[in-house]
C-alpha cells in the first residue's frame, strides 16, 4: 500500500459517494491535466502550485499572508486552480472538510503562517475526529527565523501533532513536490483524515527543480484494506446464528462509499440497522429495517435494540460515548463483531469477539456472500420475535415533539418541513447543538453525503463554512445550512464569501436566542439557572444582531419567520432564489427540548423518552 | 499493572521522536523508560520504551503507536527472550577510610570506576535494571552523591534481526 500512483491521487481507486456527472468531468479534466512535463527549473512556490495541480487539486479554500505571500503569485496565473478568498481560515478548513465530503475528493485550505495557521486548528481537528480527507497548507517563516520567535511564526508541526493524521514541515524546495505526493496519499487512504504541510518561506522563495515523484515511499504506511477470510466467515456465522442482532452503522459505511453493499447486507440478513450520528443516509431512512440514530438522542427503538442485541455488528462505528452511554452497561449481552479500516479502534472501548480489519466496502462485499453461503447451509435466522418486540417499541415510542407552550415556533416542526420541502437530493449541514440533533433526527436521508455535521469533536461555527464547502464540491445540488443563532454568530462571516464568489447557499436559522443544547442542561440539571446562554437575538429582544438586516449587508436575501403559517411559503421562497444565498430567520421557541435523551454518563436502559417519562421495559421482556 | 519493554523502529525523521513521547502522553500511557539511538542502517532509529500498563491498554498503545506514520515496527521484547540493559553513572562518597570498601563493591558488581576525585569516585555499571537496584543499594551506605541512568535499551536473543526483517518489508513496497 506504500506504492501509489501520485499523479492520479484525486481520482482515487476507493468508491466514493456518487459524485455528479459533472464531477466525473471535471475529474476526467483533472487527470489530463496532471500529466505535467517531470522535470522543470522554478521557484519553490511555483513548484508547490504545480504539486497541487498534480496531485488533481482543482479547489483551494484560503487566505493569503506574509510567509505564504509567495505561493499566491503562481496561484493567481494557475489555470486549474480555483482558490476562494475566505474570511477566517477556520472557514477556509471548514470549508474544505464540506468540499471533501460532496465530491469526494480531498479537501484543501491554505493560510499563512503564525495567526492564519493557528486558526485552521480547529477544522483539522474535527477533521482528524470524523475522518475527513483534508490537506492544510500553511507558510511557515523563513526557516533561519524557525526557533526565534520570529514575527508570526508558530510551531504548527507542534502544534497540530496531536489533532492530525501527519503532518510535515518543509524547509528545502526539492523536498515539496514528494511531501505533497504523500500528504494527499496519506490523507485519502486508510482512514481518511487531514496532513498539514508546513512550508518555510524560504523554501517557497528558492529557485528549484519541481519533479514530481513517480511513487510513494512510505516505510511506516501499509494499511490494511483486504479484510481476513477467516474473520468474515466467524462474522458470517455469527450473524446467521443471532436471535437479536443489530448492524450498528458508523461514518466509515461513508467514508468508504460502502452505501450501496451495505444495502445488500441490510437486505440479506434482515437485521435491525442503526445509523449513528456520523453515518446518516447510509441506509435509507425509508427501510423498515431502519431504526434511525443511536445514542444520547437517539430513537428508543435504536437505543433500545442494541440493549437487548444478542450480537452488535459494528461496521465502520467507534463506540462513542454518545453512543454507548455507560460504558460497562452498554449492550450487555452483545458478542460484538467490529469491523473498521483503523485497527486501533477495534476492541478500543469494547471487547471484541471477531475483529475485522480491512476498507468497510470491501468487508461487507466478502460479508455478503458468506453470510448467504451461511443461509444456504443452516436456513434463515428466525427474527421474527425480535422484530415483534422492536415493532412494539416503534409503535409505542415514536419520534416526535410536543406543541410549544408559548406560541413560538417549534423548531422541530420547522426542521422537518424543510427536509420534507428539500427533499432527499438536497445537502443539509448542520452546526452544533439542539438544532443539529433534530435536523438529524427529524429529516429523512436517503444517500450517504446529504448530511454533514461535526460529530466527533462538536464544532459550533461548522455550519456556515462547509455549507459552502458542500455547495462548491456539488455545485448542481441544493445545499442549505441548518445553523443555531450561536453558531451562526462564530463563522457567519463566511456569507460574503458566499456572495462575492457564487456560492448561493441557503440558510436556515434555527434561532431560539440562546445556546439551546446548555441551556437545555440548565433547565435539566442545574434547576433552570441560565447562566451566560441567553443571545438576546430571537422575539421580543433587542435582536443584536439583527439576522435579516445582516443577511442583507452580506449582500444575500434575509427572510424572517414568527408564525408556523409562514414556515412552508417562506421555504418555498428561498427555494425559488438561487442567484444569492437566502438566509431564513426561523424566530422558534427557546423551550423547546432535544428528546429522547440519555444523561450523560447514565446507562442507556435510562433514555428519557421525553421529560420524566421512562419506557418501561418489563412489559416488553 | 505490569511492565512491557517495546522495541520500535522508526524513520529517522524531525519530530518522531516528539510524535511518539507526545502519544503516550496524550493518550494517557505511563512510559517508565525511553532510549533511542541509530541502528546499523541509515535513516532508521531504534526506541525501546518501557511502560507500565496491563495487556489491554498495552495493545491499544502498540496500535496507536503503529499508527503513527514514521513508525516501521514495533516488537514487543519479554524477559526470557531477550536481553535488557541500563546504563548507570553514580557519584559515592569515597574518603581514605572507606575508599577500599567502595572499590569492593565495585569489583562485586564487575563495575568501573571513571574518575577519582579526592573525597569520591564516579562509578560506571551496566545491568538489567535488577542488578543495577542491588548496586546502588550496596553503595548507599557509603554516601550517594549524584545518580545518572538511561533508559533501557532491549535486543531479542538468537541470530534473527528485527531491522532486517523491517528493512525487508521496506524495500518490498518500495
Amino acid at each position: 500500500m506504500a506504492q501509489g500512483h501520485p499523479a492520479a491521487d484525486q481520482a482515487s481507486t476507493t468508491p466514493r459517494p456518487a459524485p455528479s456527472p459533472a464531477h466525473a468531468a471535471a475529474a476526467a479534466a483533472e487527470r489530463a491535466r496532471a500529466s505535467v512535463p517531470q522535470r522543470e527549473e522554478m521557484t519553490g512556490a511555483q513548484s508547490l502550485i504545480r504539486s497541487l495541480e498534480a496531485a488533481g487539486v482543482d479547489t483551494v479554500f484560503g487566505i493569503p499572508g506574509g510567509a505564504i505571500l509567495p505561493a499566491y503569485d503562481p496561484l493567481m496565473d494557475s489555470t486549474q486552480l480555483r482558490h476562494i478568498l475566505v474570511r477566517h481560515e477556520q472557514g477556509a478548513g471548514h470549508a474544505a472538510q464540506g468540499y471533501a465530503q460532496t465530491s469526494g475528493k480531498v479537501g484543501v485550505c491554505m493560510a499563512t503562517s503564525g495567526p492564519g495557521a493557528t486558526n485552521l486548528v480547529t477544522p483539522i481537528a474535527d477533521a482528524n475526529m470524523d475522518s475527513v480527507p483534508l490537506v492544510a497548507i500553511t507558510g511557515q517563516v523563513g526557516a533561519s527565523f524557525i526557533g526565534t520567535d520570529a514575527f508570526q511564526e508558530a510551531d504548527i508541526v507542534g502544534i497540530t501533532m496531536p489533532v492530525s493524521k501527519h503532518n510535515f514541515l518543509v524547509t528545502d524546495p526539492a523536498d515539496i513536490p514528494r511531501v505533497v505526493a504523500e500528504a494527499f496519499h496519506i490523507a485519502r487512504t486508510g482512514r481518511p483524515g487531514p496532513v498539514l504541510v508546513d512550508v518555510a518561506k524560504s523554501a517557497l522563495q528558492s529557485r528549484t527543480v519541481f519533479e514530481w515523484p513517480t511513487d510513494i515511499h512510505l516505510p511506516g504506511y501499509h494499511p490494511v484494506t483486504k479484510p481476513h477470510s477467516k474473520q468474515i466467515r466467524e462474522a458470517a456465522k455469527l450473524l446467521a446464528t443471532a436471535r437479536r442482532p443489530v448492524l450498528y452503522v458508523g461514518g466509515g459505511a461513508i467514508r468508504s462509499g460502502a452505501a450501496d453493499v451495505l444495502r445488500k447486507l441490510v437486505d440479506l440478513s434482515g437485521a435491525p440497522v442503526v445509523t449513528t450520528l456520523m453515518a446518516r443516509g447510509a441506509v435509507p431512512d425509508s427501510h423498515p429495517q431502519n431504526l434511525g440514530m443511536p445514542g444520547m438522542h437517539g430513537t428508543v427503538p435504536a437505543v433500545a435494540a442494541l440493549q437487548r442485541a444478542d450480537l452488535v455488528v459494528s461496521l465502520g462505528a467507534r463506540f462513542d460515548d454518545r453512543v454507548t452511554g455507560k460504558l460497562s452497561s452498554f449492550a450487555p449481552g452483545a458478542a460484538i463483531i467490529h469491523a473498521d479500516i483503523d485497527p486501533a479502534e477495534i476492541g478500543k472501548n469494547r471487547a471484541v469477539d471477531v475483529p475485522i480489519v480491512g476498507d468497510l466496502r470491501e468487508t461487507i462485499s466478502e460479508l455478503v456472500p458468506a453470510l448467504a453461503d451461511e443461509h444456504a447451509k443452516n436456513g434463515l435466522p428466525d427474527l421474527a420475535g425480535w422484530w415483534a418486540t422492536i415493532d412494539d417499541w416503534r409503535e409505542t415510542y415514536p419520534l416526535g415533539y410536543a406543541p410549544t407552550a408559548d406560541g413560538l415556533l417549534s423548531p422541530q416542526h420547522v426542521i422537518q418541513t424543510l427536509g420534507e420541502m428539500a427533499g432527499p437530493e438536497a445537502v443539509y449541514v448542520a452546526g452544533v447543538g439542539q438544532h443539529q440533533m433534530w435536523a438529524a433526527q427529524f429529516i429523512r436521508y436517503e444517500r450517504p453525503a446529504a448530511w454533514l455535521n461535526s460529530g466527533g469533536l462538536g464544532t459550533m461555527g461548522y455550519s456556515i463554512p462547509a455549507a459552502m464547502g458542500a455547495k462548491v464540491g456539488d455545485p448542481d445540488r441544493e445545499v442549505w445550512a441548518i445553523d443555531g443563532d450561536g453558531c451562526f454568530q462564530m463563522t457567519n462571516q463566511e456569507l460574503a464569501t458566499c456572495t462575492i464568489n457564487d456560492i448561493p447557499i441557503k440558510v436556515a436559522l434555527i434561532n431560539n436566542s440562546s445556546l439551546g443544547m446548555v441551556r437545555q442542561w440548565q433547565t435539566l440539571f442545574y434547576d433552570e439557572r441560565y447562566s451566560n446562554t441567553d443571545l438576546h437575538t430571537g422575539h421580543g429582544t433587542a435582536r443584536v444582531p439583527d439576522f435579516v438586516k445582516l443577511a442583507d449587508a452580506y449582500g444575500c436575501v434575509g427572510l424572517r419567520v414568527e408564525h408556523a403559517s409562514d414556515v412552508e411559503a417562506t421555504i418555498k421562497k428561498a427555494r425559488e432564489i438561487n442567484d444569492q444565498p437566502v438566509l431564513i430567520d426561523f424566530n422558534v421557541s427557546r423551550d423547546a427540548m432535544v428528546w429522547p435523551m440519555v444523561a450523560a454518563g447514565v446507562s442507556n436502559d435510562d433514555i428519557q423518552y421525553a421529560q420524566g417519562i421512562s419506557p418501561a421495559w418489563d412489559r416488553e421482556d | 499493572m505490569t511492565r512491557h519493554t517495546l522495541a520500535v523502529l522508526l524513520e529517522n525523521k524531525p519530530g518522531a521522536l516528539t510524535r511518539v513521547a507526545a502519544l503516550f502522553a496524550r493518550r494517557s500511557f505511563n512510559i517508565h523508560s525511553l532510549a533511542v539511538g541509530p541502528t546499523e542502517h541509515e535513516g532508521i532509529s531504534r526506541m525501546t520504551i518501557v511502560v507500565d500498563v496491563d495487556e489491554l491498554p498495552l495493545e491499544q498503545v502498540t496500535k496507536q503507536l503503529n499508527k503513527l506514520i514514521n513508525v516501521i515496527k514495533i516488537v514487543e521484547l519479554d524477559d526470557e527472550s531477550s536481553v535488557q540493559r541500563e546504563l548507570l553513572l553514580v557519584k559515592v562518597k569515597a574518603e581514605a577510610g572507606t575508599r577500599s570498601a567502595v572499590l569492593e563493591v565495585v569489583e562485586l558488581f564487575r563495575a568501573h570506576v571513571v574518575d577519582v576525585a579526592v573525597d569520591a569516585v564516579t562509578i560506571e555499571a551496566t545491568g538489567n535494571p535488577g542488578k543495577l537496584r542491588a548496586l546502588l543499594a550496596a553503595l548507599e551506605p557509603y554516601g550517594v552523591r549524584e545518580i545518572v541512568k538511561s533508559g533501557a535499551i532491549g535486543i531479542g536473543r538468537g541470530s534473527r534481526s528485527i531491522t532486517d526483517r523491517a528493512l525487508d518489508r521496506v524495500s518490498r513496497s518500495a
